[in-house]
C-alpha cells in the first residue's frame, strides 16, 4: 500500500513532456502499489510549478529553498530521502533525462534501495522492463526491495495531461546538505523544438563532413519541416553539432512520428535512441548502409543534392 | 595524489550477443572482451592527471571473474601502476558493485575516483552515483572536461547534461564518472605492454572483503526484442515527399 513519489524535474518555470511522461509511469505504478501518487517540486520559488503539478490530479509538496535553487545530486538526494521516509514512499519514480539519471542511483544508494533504470514497460509493482546492450537485449527484471527507485525512459510513455481532481499543495523544509557546488550552465540556445519533445527529428551524422554543412544544408530541411536538430555520435566527436544532439545508446532516446537520417551509417549505438520512431526516413549514398535495415523509406543518393531538393519540395507542398 | 580508476570487462561493442537457451543470460562463448570504452576514457584522464601532477598514482579496480585480468593488464599498459582484482564469479548488480568498490577504497583511500558513466553491456548508468553516496562523497558525472584546482583540493568538471554543458565545482575526495569526449584514449604501447606484465595485480577474493552483495535487483527474464522491418527504396525526392505525405502521413 505503498505510495508513488515522483520528482518533477523543471527547466525555465516548466514542466517538460519528459517530466509529464515520468508522471504517467508513477500513476500506473501508484495504482499497482495501492498507495498514492505524490508529486515532488524541488527549487527555489517553485509555488507556481507546485500549482501546475496538482492540476494534473496529484497531492504536491513542494521544497523551496536557496541550496536547491539549481540542481546537484548531493543537495537533491539528502531532501529528497527526508521526503520518502516522511510520505510512506514505496516507490520513487523520475524519468531518465540527463538530472534523473545523475539523481536517482544516488537516491536508491541512500535509501539502500534497488534501482530500475530506464524502464520501458511496468509489469507489476517491482517488475520491469529495460532495455540492454544497446536495445538489442531487454531484461524483465524484478527489484526485490521496499522501497525501490524507478527511472523510466522518456519515449516508453505517454505525457499525463491535466485533469481529475486537483491534488493538495504541502510545503516541506528538509535538512539540505551537500557540499557540491553549482558554477555555471552554458546552455545551447535554439529556436527549433526539443530534442525529446518533437514530432519531427532531422538528424546529421559524419557524411556531412562540418559544422558548416549542418547549417547550410540540415538547418534548412529541420526549419522546411518544423523539426527538432539531432546527430550521430561521429558529427558530435567531430565537432559539427553541440554534445546534447547526440542521438543513441549514449546519448538522447527518441520516438518521433518521423525520423530523417542523413549521412548516418546506422550503428547498433546510433539505431538504439531512435529505433522506435514511428517512420523512419534514411538518405545515405551507400545502398548497403544498415540505417536501410531499419528505413520505411530509402534514398540511395547525395546528400548535398537531395537534402536542398528536398527542403524545397517540402516548402511547396507545405505552400501549397 | 591517488587516482582509483574502475574497469569492467565487458564484450567489444560491435559484438551481436544472443541470449541463451533459459533465457536468463546472454552467451559468453566466442565473444570478444574488451574495456568498457567509458572506463578507457576514465583511464586517460587518470594518466593525463599524473602526467601534470608529479607523484601521482594510478590504480585500477576491476570486479569480476579471473579473465578481467586481461582488462586489467591493458589498463596497466596505457600506464597505470597497479591493479585490484576482486575475484567474484557472479554478477553483481550496480549497488552491490558500489558496495564493494567502497571497501576497497576504504583500504586504498584515493583522492579522486574516475568511472565510466555507463557499462556498456548492462546499459545501467549507476555505479558512480551510488559510491560516491555510499562514501558521502560530492560526484560529477557524464564529465567532458576535469579541472583540478592548483592545490588539488578541489575540481572544477564540465558535464554533459540535457540543453547544454554544466560546471559543478566538488571538494575532494569525489567521484567522476566519464563522457564520451571527456578524452580519446591513447592505445597501449609496446613497451607499456612490456612493462605492464611485471605491474603488480593483487586478486582479492570477494569474499574477503565481508561485503553484503546480497542483490537488490534480479534479471528474471532476457528476450531479443523483435526485429524492426526493413522498408522500400524510392527513387526520387519527389517521390519521397510524395510517400510520406500520401502514404506514411507524417508531413
Ligand atoms: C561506447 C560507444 C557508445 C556510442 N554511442 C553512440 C551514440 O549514442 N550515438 C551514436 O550515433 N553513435 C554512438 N556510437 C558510435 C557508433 O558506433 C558509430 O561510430 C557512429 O554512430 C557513426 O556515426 P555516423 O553514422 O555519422 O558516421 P559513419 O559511420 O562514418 O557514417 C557516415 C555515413 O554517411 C554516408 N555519407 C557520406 N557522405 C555522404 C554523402 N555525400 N551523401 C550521403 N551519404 C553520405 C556514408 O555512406 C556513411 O554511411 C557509440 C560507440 C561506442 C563504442
Ligand atoms: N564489475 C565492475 N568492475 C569494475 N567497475 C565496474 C563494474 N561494474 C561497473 N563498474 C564501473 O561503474 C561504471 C558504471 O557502470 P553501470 O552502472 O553498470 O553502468 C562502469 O563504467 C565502471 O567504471
Amino acid at each position: 500500500m505503498g505510495n508513488v513519489l515522483l520528482i518533477a524535474e523543471h527547466s525555465h518555470g516548466k514542466f517538460p513532456k519528459t517530466t509529464l511522461v515520468g508522471l504517467t509511469a508513477a500513476k500506473e505504478l501508484a495504482s499497482k502499489t495501492g498507495g498514492t501518487c505524490i508529486g515532488l517540486v524541488l527549487g527555489q520559488g517553485v509555488d507556481a510549478l507546485a500549482g501546475e503539478l496538482a492540476e494534473y490530479g496529484v497531492n504536491v509538496v513542494a521544497v523551496d529553498a536557496a541550496p536547491l535553487a539549481h540542481y546537484v545530486a548531493d543537495a537533491y538526494t539528502s531532501a529528497i530521502a527526508e521526503i520518502v521516509a516522511q510520505k510512506g514512499v514505496e516507490v520513487v519514480v523520475g524519468t531518465a533525462t540527463a538530472m534523473g539519471k545523475d539523481l536517482l542511483p544516488r537516491v536508491a544508494a541512500r535509501l539502500d534501495a534497488g534501482i530500475a533504470p530506464d524502464i520501458t514497460g511496468i509489469v507489476d509493482a517491482r517488475t520491469f522492463q529495460r532495455p540492454m546492450w544497446a536495445g538489442n537485449l531487454i531484461a524483465t527484471i524484478a527489484v526485490e526491495s521496499t522501497p525501490r527507485v524507478v527511472s523510466v525512459r522518456s519515449t516508453a510513455f505517454d505525457a499525463a495531461a491535466k485533469g481529475g481532481a486537483k491534488g493538495t499543495v504541502e510545503k516541506a523544509s528538509p535538512a539540505v546538505t551537500g557540499t557540491t557546488k553549482f558554477i555555471s550552465f552554458n546552455e545551447t540556445k535554439s529556436d527549433r523544438p526539443v530534442l525529446t519533445e518533437a514530432s519531427i527529428v532531422c538528424s546529421g551524422g559524419r557524411g556531412l563532413k562540418s559544422g558548416e554543412n549542418f547549417t547550410t544544408y540540415l538547418e534548412p530541411l529541420c526549419d522546411a519541416l518544423g523539426a527538432a536538430m539531432g546527430a550521430s555520435r561521429a558529427a558530435v566527436d567531430a565537432g559539427f553539432v553541440p554534445n546534447d544532439l547526440q542521438v543513441g545508446q549514449t546519448g538522447k532516446v527518441v520516438a518521433p512520428t518521423l525520423y530523417v537520417a542523413v549521412g548516418i551509417s546506422g550503428a547498433i549505438q546510433h539505431l538504439a535512441g531512435m529505433k522506435d520512431s514511428k517512420v523512419i526516413v534514411a538518405i545515405n549514398k551507400d545502398e548497403e548502409a544498415p540505417i536501410f535495415q531499419v528505413a520505411d523509406y530509402g534514398l540511395v543518393a547525395d546528400l548535398f543534392k537531395a537534402v536542398p531538393e528536398l527542403t524545397e519540395e517540402i516548402k511547396k507542398l507545405k505552400h501549397a | 595524489m591517488k587516482i582509483l580508476v574502475t574497469v569492467k570487462r565487458v564484450p567489444d561493442p560491435e559484438s551481436t550477443l544472443k541470449v541463451n537457451a533459459e533465457g536468463t543470460g546472454f552467451v559468453k562463448d566466442n565473444l570478444k572482451w574488451v574495456v568498457n570504452p567509458f572506463d578507457e576514457i576514465a583511464i586517460e584522464e587518470g594518466l593525463r592527471i599524473k602526467e601534470k601532477v608529479s607523484g601521482t598514482e594510478v590504480v585500477l579496480v576491476s570486479i569480476g571473474d579471473k579473465a578481467a585480468q586481461e582488462q586489467l593488464r591493458t589498463g596497466l599498459a596505457m600506464g597505470a601502476d597497479r591493479a585490484v582484482l576482486v575475484l567474484s564469479d557472479a554478477e553483481l548488480d550496480p549497488l552491490a558493485v558500489a558496495k564493494v568498490l567502497r571497501k576497497v577504497i576504504e583500504t586504498e583511500k584515493p583522492d579522486l575516483v574516475l568511472m565510466g558513466k555507463q557499462a556498456i553491456d548492462d546499459d545501467s548508468n549507476c555505479a558512480g552515483q551510488m559510491l560516491a553516496e555510499l562514501l558521502g562523497w560530492p560526484q560529477a558525472t557524464f564529465a567532458s572536461e576535469l579541472k583540478l584546482a592548483a592545490d588539488a583540493k578541489s575540481a572544477q568538471v564540465t558535464r554533459e547534461v540535457d540543453g547544454g554543458l554544466e560546471t559543478l565545482e566538488v571538494p575532494l575526495p569525489a567521484v567522476v564518472t566519464a563522457d564520451l569526449r571527456l578524452n580519446e584514449p591513447r592505445y597501449a604501447s609496446l613497451p607499456g605492454i612490456m612493462k605492464a606484465r611485471k605491474k603488480e595485480l593483487k586478486e582479492i577474493p570477494i569474499a574477503e572483503l565481508g561485503v553484503d552483495t546480497t542483490p537488490r535487483v534480479k534479471t528474471v527474464k532476457l528476450a531479443t526484442p523483435p526485429k524492426r522491418q526493413a522498408g522500400r527504396k524510392v527513387e526520387s525526392v519527389q517521390e519521397l515527399v510524395r510517400v510520406l505525405h500520401e502514404e506514411a502521413k507524417v508531413i
